[in-house]
């Protein structure tokens, strides 16, 4: 929660709603109708959403989102490094998810971990006699071939759902030949709305296969916590997680950036669970408190201001030794963040971001532009839920436009009125807005950097938004002729 | 012990180091090649993405058109972000969103509904469809659907709205886009055909080819030639536009008018036969003029044949420019021929692709030795056993057929090779290797630029050589002894 309701300049809650009006005057009748719940003016004292949202994607309108198969491939089971993620079902969804959401991963490849597209490639005579016979080959063929993969995933793409295959029964039979867990995965990409979905068909499928099967080989301990939604993009875990134990305690699973089953499997004897991406995990914070009683603190690791608040309510759940970690790590850390700021922020104080990304960072990440000076007038997710926008009201300035699931026509229209000085969004926003001499960076992915998580993660970050802004390459984009 | 769920409860056990060690070391052999090669049903790392991905770089190839996929909408997200990456451009398209009760009541709402809506907002002067799994699974009826459409007024009964079946389960991308442009001609063609008229023009069909530096080079040849002509699929200014303020939605492409009035053509060359094969199939009874369908001109041969087959065609002499443009490409291959000659290659990628590497390999004096294509068929290993056949340098070249590229690791392992020619997957089992890959192929990812460089022409067989003779200089530089580090090279 932030401490005050900011107002920017220029921007009011009239400004914003004709703003909308204008960008919807376009649209069919129907559509329009349908499109206007989903955007709207921020109200930070109301602390709620100002936006439906979760809902179907309007047919036509040029959409940023994914699909359930991304949600659970991408997202929740890809990271898992020492799995096996079979992508079953025609070629396309694996080839497209291949190495491209930049979660790292440690390990061999191909011998303890497996950044690789595994597919069962499915043919025309796949979709007319089915494919279960071919998984079941296949998953003999995936366990012969790596040994030591802890256990196999299988994601079902589109077909396999619509010709009624049975990979649960499969995985079952599979599993107990084989002597692994196979997970069936039931994440066909026309289910639902979004990756949304298949990031609770992933979190279910956890739940009714994996946790709980394994247990930690060494003593309890009182400081055991678990770190859930950090998926190690650009190396996020590798920054978080040292800053966690720093602070005293054990890490003992990070679900599910550079991830390990077994470890992830016997979660449920962890003290507490720290949720980064609430959006993609807080199905598992919640069935992991109810089932086993593990209590869950959300947590947000984006820029200093962030950090220090989120490891005090850390330290609080916690005794005297956690505390006085706590506050040493905060006092050797704040100088050292301070001189980062001290050198950017003279570069991008008073400047404007527009952020459209996925599920959390449209709202966790403005702490983190605010820590550089600068101000966030849009922001909007692909997939997020009302209690994410709940959760965004506060962090936003007062009466700033809030974009659910927009069409690139209305991004593209909110960003040339409000003149943002950088766009945070994905590839396919990327280049469009390059095109206009607009700044911007990748916030899924890092734009081929990161980490941007923790203390590390900050500096990187403050870094790559300087570059960004202030690159003498803008300059050259209109010619002098 | 077992838990709530019934399941067996144990304690995590990390493997042995010695254990790691030995898998690491047993997937390198002969045996372990053998159990890979031995797979039937899994496929590991292949070398080629769906259909409709092929169709949405078609539909990019004419102008004001918007690529629209009919089915779930997460594939159109694949599609255009794998295009971004590949270009580092833009690539709009949109799609209808089918959702569960698509499965159970078809799709044509959604395509009512995300015709009506992509013509508002987008206003395209064409809208090309194509489909993914979904629709295709159930059977959409395409025709009727966009029959309707039109009858119903979603979208303007003049508007051009081919479409095209591009099932993700059967072939490529190249089959996508073979289709797509096939639609997209008869489409614009229908009814333009007029007796007695001929255009005098040349149409170029550049086929599945992921560089806009080849379409450019491409242009550049004719204009050398003075001979008029259509690029049919033009997508060199869509993923190739200038930086400059503005953002145009439609940044290229083929004028409609030109595309419509291709079938009065003079001539018509297809690049690729295996991008273009159903294209050609038709055009050839039905385009006015003469037909050929040529091989991608990479190499010096492959782009004799070309230029010989334009200057056949117009009855022209093949301009001087042209000519010292061939000396300058020969003097730079025989002036660097000796830090190619006899080096071992792996190539592996889209069939038209392949032809292309193997032949400039060949006429370089490099051998070709491990051929492979994640899904092709005989007449494919057939076209490349022929051009292997054809030199003493491909003899001992292998040609694996439906191929991965976890085989192609086990083949790098076994029975080593000095340099790969593939797209940036390849980097993987490269790095395994420890050899140079060049990036020749789609998508490149990991370099920049790479799009803006033909591969095709005299150009392109200077470039390539460049490229990769400078590489294996510098590989010479980075691990010699200090003794042997010298100046000349």
């Amino acid at each position: 929660m932030s401490d005050k309701i900011r107002k920017v300049e220029g921007i009011t809650k009239e400004s914003t709603e004709a703003l909308i009006a204008e960008t919807l005057a376009v649209y069919p009748e129907k559509a329009k109708k349908k499109r206007a719940p989903h955007l709207g003016a921020n109200d930070p004292a109301s602390g709620s959403a100002c936006v439906k949202s979760n809902k179907k994607t309007v047919p036509g309108v040029m959409s940023a989102r994914g699909c359930a198969y991304a949600g659970a491939k991408g997202v929740v089971w890809g990271p898992i490094r020492d799995m096996v993620h079979v992508s079953h079902g025609p070629v396309g969804c694996g080839w497209y998810s291949w190495g491209t959401r930049r979660n790292m991963m440690s390990g061999i490849t191909g011998v303890t971990s497996f950044p690789m597209q595994f597919t069962s490639d499915f043919q025309e005579k796949d979709i007319v006699y089915g494919g279960d016979k071919k998984l079941k080959t296949l998953l003999e063929e995936a366990h012969d071939l790596f040994p030591l993969a802890k256990g196999i995933s299988v994601l079902s793409e589109c077909p396999v759902g619509l010709i009624g295959d049975d990979i649960n029964s499969v995985a079952k039979q599979s599993a107990k030949d084989l002597d692994i867990p196979i997970i069936p995965c039931n994440c066909e990409g026309f289910r639902g709305v979004s990756q949304s979905l298949g990031h609770h068909i992933s979190n279910d499928t956890i739940r009714d296969f994996i946790i709980g099967t394994r247990e930690y080989p060494e003593p309890e301990s009182p400081y055991d916590i678990a770190l859930i939604g950090e998926y190690n993009i650009g190396g996020d875990a590798w920054s978080t997680k040292p800053l966690l134990e720093e602070c005293g305690f054990n890490v003992k699973a990070v679900w599910t950036g550079d991830g390990e089953l077994e470890k992830i499997a016997a979660t449920h004897k962890v003290k507490l669970n720290v949720i980064h991406c609430y959006r993609s995990m807080n199905y598992m914070c919640k069935v992991m408190e109810e089932k086993y009683g593990i209590p869950w603190v959300e947590l947000n690791f984006f820029g200093p201001t962030k950090i220090r608040n989120s490891l005090r309510q850390l330290a609080a759940l916690f005794d005297d030794t956690i505390k006085a970690k706590v506050e040493a790590v905060i006092a050797k850390y704040d100088p050292i963040m301070q001189a980062v700021i001290d050198e950017y922020k003279p570069r991008l104080d008073g400047k404007k971001v527009m952020l459209l990304v996925g599920g959390l960072r449209p709202r966790h990440t403005i702490g983190a532009y605010e820590d550089l000076g600068m101000e966030c007038v849009g922001s909007g997710y692909e997939f997020a839920h009302t209690d994410d926008y709940d959760r965004t009201a506060p962090e936003m300035p007062d009466a700033t436009v809030v974009y659910d699931d927009p069409a690139e026509y209305e991004f593209e229209k909110f960003a040339g009125a409000l003149k943002p000085d950088l766009i945070g969004s994905g590839i396919k926003e990327k280049y469009v807005f390059q095109k206009m001499g607009v700044p911007f960076r990748q916030m899924h992915s890092w734009d081929y950097s990161g980490p941007y998580h923790g203390y590390k993660g900050f500096e990187v970050f403050a870094r790559d938004v300087d570059m960004a802004i202030n690159s003498p390459t803008w300059q050259l984009v209109k010619a002098p002729f | 012990m077992s838990n709530a769920l019934g399941l067996e409860v144990k304690t995590i056990v990390e493997t042995p180091p010695e254990e790691v060690e030995r898998v690491k070391e047993w997937i390198n052999t002969e045996e372990y090649k053998e159990k890979n090669f031995a797979r039937q049903a899994l496929v590991i790392n292949p070398a080629h993405a769906c259909q409709p991905l092929g169709a949405q770089l078609a539909a990019h190839g004419f102008e004001g058109t918007l690529p629209f996929v009919h089915g779930s909408q997460g594939c159109a997200s694949y599609y255009r972000s794998t295009l971004n990456r590949h270009f580092r451009e833009p690539a709009p398209a949109v799609s209808d969103a089918m959702t569960e009760d698509g499965a159970v009541f078809g799709g044509q709402n959604n395509l009512h509904e995300g015709l009506e809506n992509a013509n508002a907002l987008y206003k395209p002067k064409m809208i090309a469809v194509f489909t993914s799994c979904m629709p295709e699974v159930i059977g959409d009826d395409l025709t009727a659907f966009i029959k309707n459409a039109k009858q119903k007024g979603f979208v303007p009964k003049e508007l051009p709205v081919p479409y095209a079946n591009t099932p993700s389960f059967s072939g490529t991308h190249i089959n996508g886009y073979d289709s797509m442009l096939l639609s997209i001609l008869q489409n614009l063609t229908e009814g333009k055909q007029i007796e007695g008229r001929c255009t005098g023009k040349l149409n170029l069909i550049p086929g599945c080819d992921f560089n806009t530096g080849d379409y450019r080079e491409y242009k550049r040849i004719l204009e050398a030639f003075g001979i008029p002509y259509t690029v049919l699929a033009d997508i060199s200014d869509s993923f190739d536009s200038p930086c400059d303020g503005d953002y145009h939605i439609y940044a290229g492409g083929t004028k409609l008018e030109d595309a419509a009035d291709s079938i009065n053509c003079k001539a018509t060359i297809a690049i690729g036969s295996y991008s273009t094969a159903k294209t050609f199939g038709w055009l050839k009874d039905n385009f006015s003029g003469k037909h050929a369908s040529l091989p991608m001109p990479m190499g010096i041969g492959k782009t004799d044949a070309f230029i010989m087959k334009v200057a056949e065609l117009f009855g022209k002499d093949v301009p001087a420019s042209l000519k010292n443009e061939r000396g300058r490409a020969v003097d730079a291959i025989t002036d660097t021929h000796q830090y190619i000659h006899g080096k071992k290659f792996a190539v592996y990628g889209d069939p038209d692709y392949l032809l292309g590497y193997v032949s400039f390999l060949l006429e370089v004096g490099a051998r070709p030795h491990h051929i492979l294509c994640s899904r092709g068929n005989k007449k494919v290993e057939k076209d490349l056993q022929a051009l292997l056949d054809s030199s003493p340098f491909g003899q001992g070249g292998k040609i694996y057929m439906n191929k991965d590229l976890w085989h192609l690791r086990s083949l790098l392992m076994t029975d080593p090779v000095d340099a790969i020619i593939g797209d940036s997957h390849g980097k993987f089992a490269a790095r395994d290797a420890k050899v140079p890959l060049f990036r020749f192929g789609f998508p490149v990812f990991d370099r920049v630029n790479k799009h803006r460089y033909p591969l095709i022409g005299y150009q392109g067989a200077i470039n390539m050589m460049t490229e990769i003779c400078n590489k294996f200089i510098d590989i010479k530089d980075d691990t010699c002894e200090d003794r042997q580090f010298e100046l000349m090279r």
